[in-house]
């Protein structure tokens, strides 16, 4: 085939020419740009992805609002202005109420260190701070009973003082703000160092401390950064399960939240009443999205 | 391989980028296609290689009509602006890539390849960087690599995107030198697009100046500048003209690329660049 | 006010409070419980930990919890791939809102789609019947396992990879074309390379979520002993029956594999940050 290669500078042209065949012969193409795939395949593609998509994704959504509805508005509506699903909500919200605001102040405040500030151990630092990220949900519950349960290190001197922590609210909103302990913070910590420090710089030269610092030039730049991660916390907050369940009585009426609700309606049979309530959460996640969706376009520009 | 573009008119959108092109180049000319930025000559370059498709005209590759040819048919070298390097080969892979991809029936041997590659990475004086990737390359060290790389499937056509834009001064000059040189060597039909005229002058046979998606005047540098041909022309190239003062030095003769040159240089006795 | 040796000084305000916060914080929520747990595991004799993660039903629980995570991680890897791609070089109606509910399975309780999973695959679910005469069971299997751990994990690899497909430069594709590539071909030798990290890091992601999942599983698993039982609910179970030192001790081992997990998403994710700022 080709003609054994002198080492030479002269481009050996034509020893790896192709057949004629091979050049300008062809009939023409369809018109598909360099950068693109024949139709059949963009189709089949999409094809694939929104088969895939339709299953995973839309079909649970769906089952639930039907299965919510199936037996009708009346059912519907009794099942969620029944008295332990009403206490379940005001247990739901409490947990929030006390999880993400105080989670809202720890990220800021560690995304200010971090991002403002120049120490050793940083890196660290945030890697512990994504620990409960990577912790499975029952084990973040179990945490919480091998130190405040009967048997953990607390349990003693509280039961001494008569507190309960597991089995009653006080566990529940724990558990419920160590999995969400993160969510704020890794939101901010990106987003305020790819912000720099000389906006801050500047305002101090000008004359501006402390907490006025904060609102008047920080808080406006990362508002955005900041809803996006509140309403995720928000949302995992609400929904969380496994390690509520875990830490939780299960007792109705009282140390259940809304999740926990759906599961003991369920595992009754009671199934209509507990895609109402699962409904509701599902709602929840609409509008969660569609925040996030807000959020992340204000981000993005 | 001669080059004709007839009528060809492209649009993206609202904006014209090309308006009834015709251009004409003879088989193994160096071309440069020169205008400010922004009027239309690398959406020309990107339509002689297929990169875009026209709205209305053709494009013939010595009489035959490519139009409707997709890019990887046409046999066309492409240099881009920034390189385009494939950053997770090492430059002998980026380089041997054209003739790795051949269907089977056409596709010279392993050892057939790997001496090409390094014939070409000597050509272009960087034979010793084989086994790098390109993020540990220089600029202009890149951009001999992405010409390497272009040159290794025996393209008929070579089209340049602004190849030194992204370099620093002094690497332009050397770069532009090596060009012209190379071309000699080489003779395959060269179109390279630039903003600056004195690059264009320097290195190409023929000229063609464009302005908002039209043709100015196409001649030799002698030409354009004795003869302006329009109003925009002869403002373009008193622009910058630096001190110049209108006598332009011709094209002094360079001994000749040869092989016995390339050794000298490659070994370090001949410096051509840093 | 004394140097603080430990940082370069700062015109900034609120080091010392923020820092300070941050750690106490940190300490009593996340560090102070997590090492009861290890500390607790301490008080047991190594064989009877052993004999507590060794058991047979246990082993089985990890082959399920972790196999099937793996596999779910490896359907989402190739699917979640795809969807990138399709939503971000395609424009098709509805495109946008698909988009935003990739993320559904981030904001959806865990329980919600636990119950709305078994309701489809089940005998009588719009999916299950149509499964039924072909003598596939989902719902009480493994099978279901895996399907609510590909729900959960999906988002991880589409998110991951989005990005990265859209600051791909076209011009290497156009390279690989005028180089004389096919599609198939510039796909294999140039785009697949250069996302193979961000694909590998949303792999582990997937892997690492899917792993510690209960909420969405326990429903639909069935949960049989030795055959359909993920670890965390072993653990659960053991919690009931006040086997503390076991549930413990279980714990330990997944703690153990979420934080090399961790590990190695840091180390992806920095080792990728590096390749970007070298090129």
């Amino acid at each position: 085939m080709a003609k054994p290669q002198a080492r030479s500078f002269e481009l050996t042209w034509g020893d790896f020419l192709p057949p004629e065949a091979y050049v300008g012969d062809k009939a023409p193409t369809a018109r598909v740009g360099a950068r693109q795939e024949p139709a059949a395949v963009r189709w089949l593609l999409i094809g694939s992805a929104l088969a895939f998509l339709v299953l995973f994704l839309f079909l649970p959504l769906a089952a639930v609002f039907h299965e919510a509805l199936k037996k009708g508005w009346d059912v519907y509506v009794a099942a969620i202005a029944e008295p332990d699903a009403l206490a379940a909500i005001r247990l739901t919200l409490l947990a929030a109420l006390i999880a993400v605001p105080l989670n809202t102040v720890f990220g800021v405040a560690a995304a200010w260190a971090i991002a403002k500030f120049d120490f050793r151990g940083k890196n660290l630092l945030t890697t512990l701070i994504d620990l409960p990220f990577s912790v499975s949900p029952v084990i973040s519950g179990l945490i919480y009973v091998l130190l405040f349960g009967a048997q953990g290190w607390l349990g003693p001197w509280l039961q001494e003082h008569g507190l309960k922590v597991i089995f009653a609210v006080p566990g529940i909103v724990l558990a419920t703000v160590f999995v969400t302990f993160p969510f704020v913070a890794r939101e901010l910590i990106p987003l305020m160092q790819a912000q720099g420090r000389e906006e801050e710089e500047a305002a101090v030269v000008l004359g501006a401390r402390g907490w006025d610092l904060f609102r008047r030039v920080t808080l406006p730049n990362i508002k955005w950064g900041l809803l996006y991660g509140v309403i995720l916390c928000n949302a995992r907050a609400m929904g969380e399960f496994g390690a509520v369940s875990v830490v939780s009585g299960h007792i109705r009426g009282s140390t259940n939240t809304l999740p926990l609700q759906v599961e003991i309606l369920y595992n009754e049979y009671q199934f209509a009443a507990a895609f109402a309530v699962a409904s509701l959460l599902a709602l929840l996640a609409l509008v969660t999205l569609a925040v996030k969706g807000i959020a992340e376009r204000r981000l993005a520009s | 391989m001669s080059i004709q573009v007839q009528g060809v008119t492209k649009t993206f959108g609202e904006f014209v980028a090309l308006d009834d092109v015709s251009l004409d180049i003879a088989s193994g000319e160096l071309v440069a296609l020169l205008s400010p930025s922004g009027s239309g000559k690398t959406t020309l370059l990107r339509v002689i290689a297929g990169l875009e498709w026209p709205d209305a005209g053709r494009v013939l590759f010595h009489g035959e009509d490519a139009t409707d040819t997709h890019a990887r048919e046409r046999r066309v070298g492409f240099v881009f602006q920034h390189y385009a390097l494939f950053r997770h080969m090492t430059v002998s892979e980026n380089v041997a890539f054209g003739l790795r991809v051949r269907p089977r029936p056409v596709r010279p041997s392993e050892a057939a390849i790997r001496a090409k590659v390094q014939d070409l990475l000597e050509l272009v004086q960087l034979g010793w960087l084989g086994e790098r990737y390109p993020h540990q390359l220089s600029g202009g060290q890149r951009q001999r690599i992405a010409l390497a790389r272009a040159l290794a499937v025996e393209p008929r056509v070579l089209l340049l995107d602004e190849p030194f834009g992204a370099l620093d001064a002094n690497v332009r000059k050397q770069l532009r030198r090596w060009l012209r040189r190379l071309h000699d060597e080489v003779h395959v039909t060269t179109v390279f697009v630039t903003h600056d005229q004195d690059e264009a002058m320097a290195v190409a046979d023929r000229v063609v100046i464009m302005n908002h998606g039209r043709l100015e005047q196409v001649g030799t540098p002698e030409q354009v500048r004795a003869a302006p041909a329009t109003e925009f022309v002869r403002a373009f190239l008193a622009d910058d003209d630096g001190d110049a003062s209108g006598i332009i030095p011709s094209w002094q003769p360079e001994p000749s690329f040869s092989s016995r040159t390339a050794h000298a240089m490659s070994s370090g006795r001949v410096p051509l660049l840093g | 006010m004394s140097a603080v040796t430990l940082r370069r000084r700062s015109v900034l305000p609120g080091f010392e409070l923020a820092l300070g916060f941050t750690l106490l914080y940190l300490g009593l929520i996340v560090l102070v419980p997590l090492s009861a747990t290890l500390l607790k595991t301490l008080t047991l004799s190594w064989e009877a930990f052993w004999d507590a993660v060794s058991a047979p039903r246990v082993v089985a629980s990890y082959r399920l919890s972790f196999g099937a995570a793996a596999l779910a991680a490896a359907i989402n890897a190739v699917f979640g791939l795809v969807v990138a791609w399709v939503l971000v070089r395609y424009r098709f109606p509805g495109r946008r809102l698909v988009d935003a509910l990739v993320d559904l399975p981030f904001a959806l309780p865990t329980a919600v789609a636990g119950i709305a999973l078994t309701a489809i695959y089940s005998q009588n679910g719009w999916i299950g019947r149509l499964l039924e005469p072909l003598g596939l069971k989902v719902a009480f299997t493994p099978a279901g396992v895996l399907i609510a751990l590909v729900f959960v994990g999906l988002p991880f690899v589409v998110r991951t990879v989005q990005p990265v497909l859209e600051d791909l430069e076209p011009e290497l594709e156009e390279a690989a074309a005028t180089l004389g590539a096919g599609r198939w071909q510039t796909w294999r030798r140039v785009l697949l390379p250069a996302i193979a990290p961000a694909l590998i890091t949303g792999f582990a992601l997937a892997f690492a979520r899917a792993l510690g999942e209960y909420g969405s599983v326990i429903f639909i698993a069935g949960n049989m002993p030795m055959v359909s039982e993920i670890t965390p609910l072993l653990i659960i179970t053991k919690l009931e029956q006040y086997d503390y030192a076991g549930a413990t001790a279980l714990a330990v081992v997944m703690l153990a594999a979420s934080f090399l997990l961790l590990l190695l998403i840091n180390y992806l994710q920095w080792r990728s940050r590096k390749q970007d700022l070298s090129s």
